[in-house]
């Protein structure tokens, strides 16, 4: 009961801190599991990366969490508590956005946020890779990933399913 | 009780809502959800305009949370209401949360197996990899403009290296990113300062 309030309080506070999409409270969240569940580091970064195979938005690995820390019902609580607060914030300010009319101050806001969020998603990009960067074989192949993500039009799942079978195939000739 | 004034011109069905919302959570692999959520919904069924879009997407990235779970709300809403929101986020989210738990159950079973750490080690450098040049492509215009690039470098320092809480980084980077980006006197041209 206590580790489900824990796991709501958690992420319904993610969900409104997070300014400029999901990746911007990676950071927060990995401390804030690893404080309240003992959640490791590797362990965040796994439930991250497999998150990716999957459609629909990048941060449903947030699932993956819930479920590694009580089961389904761990699972079902971050999902209400991690898209719930944000979309019923999101839906008034979209019925007051054009009530409010086109103000100098929300044009500023929108430019002071920018840069937050993108430092923020340089954040979110520190946390994963401090943890799965950790050796020059990692390295080269988030590198090798990266220019075929930015030079060819592969779908990044192929790219992912593809780094996990080098993964595998380093693991069994090293073994 | 107050009747919704502006509803679409033609009235889009919340099953059909919540299906072509299905549909783009269950196709979009790797990401660029907005992308696909444009195509389908603006150029193809011209469920609402270009400009209203827009608006639509500046609304999610100025809120909190994700920008593609924000623009179904914000779209359904538009459709039929706050039960259009609903249909759409749902639908939205579905197929890839039922996924995403099958991954996870999987990775739960096989986390012990000895080759799981090498097959995963691959999969979170790519992970990596693929935020990493999401957020290069999303930035690229706030690296280059030296005030975006000092706020964004203090933000960054702020939360990966002295290791604030992010409540602490927004309430004093915020603050400061508004100053620096106040209206100025000629975007409020009439009106006393």
């Amino acid at each position: 009961m206590n580790a489900w309030l824990q796991l709501a309080g958690v992420f319904s506070m993610l969900s409104l801190l997070a300014v400029g999409g999901g990746s911007a409270v990676l950071p927060e969240m990995q401390s804030l599991l690893h404080q309240h569940f003992n959640f490791s580091q590797t362990e965040f970064v796994h439930a991250y990366s497999v998150g990716q195979l999957a459609p629909g938005p990048n941060m449903l690995a947030v699932l993956i969490m819930g479920e590694m820390i009580d089961g389904i019902i761990g699972a079902l609580i971050v999902a209400l508590a991690f898209f719930i607060p944000s979309s019923i914030l999101c839906f008034y300010a979209g019925r007051l956005w054009t009530r409010i009319g086109d103000t100098p101050w929300r044009h500023s806001l929108q430019q002071a946020l920018e840069p937050i969020s993108i430092g923020l998603m340089c954040s979110g990009v520190y946390t994963i890779a401090k943890e799965s960067l950790v050796n020059w074989q990692s390295c080269a192949l988030a590198l090798l990933v990266g220019l075929l993500l930015l030079k060819t039009r592969i779908n990044p799942v192929v790219l992912i399913l593809g780094a996990g079978l080098v993964g595998f195939l380093s693991g069994y000739i090293a073994s | 009780m107050a009747a919704k004034s502006n509803v679409a011109t033609q009235k889009i069905a919340l099953h059909q809502i919540f299906w072509q919302f299905l549909i783009v959570g269950a196709i979009s692999f790797g990401g660029g959800i907005v992308a696909y959520l444009k195509e389908l919904l603006v150029t193809r069924y011209r469920w609402v305009d270009t400009d209203e879009f827009v608006v639509m997407l500046s609304i999610s990235q100025t809120m909190p949370g994700l920008n593609s779970v924000n623009i179904a709300i914000l779209m359904g809403d538009r459709l039929r209401g706050a039960l259009g929101a609903w249909a759409a986020a749902v639908g939205l989210l579905l197929p890839g949360g039922i996924i995403v738990m099958a991954i996870g159950l999987i990775y739960g079973i096989n986390s012990n197996h000895p080759m799981a750490n090498d097959v995963l080690g691959g999969v979170a450098a790519a992970a990596a990899a693929l935020l990493a040049t999401v957020t290069w492509n999303l930035g690229k215009r706030t690296f280059m403009k030296r005030k975006s690039l000092a706020l964004l470098v203090l933000t960054f320092v702020l939360m990966s290296i002295v290791k604030w809480p992010l409540y602490l980084v927004l309430s004093t980077v915020l603050p400061l990113a508004l100053f620096i980006y106040r209206p100025t006197q000629s975007s409020q041209a009439g009106k006393p300062s």
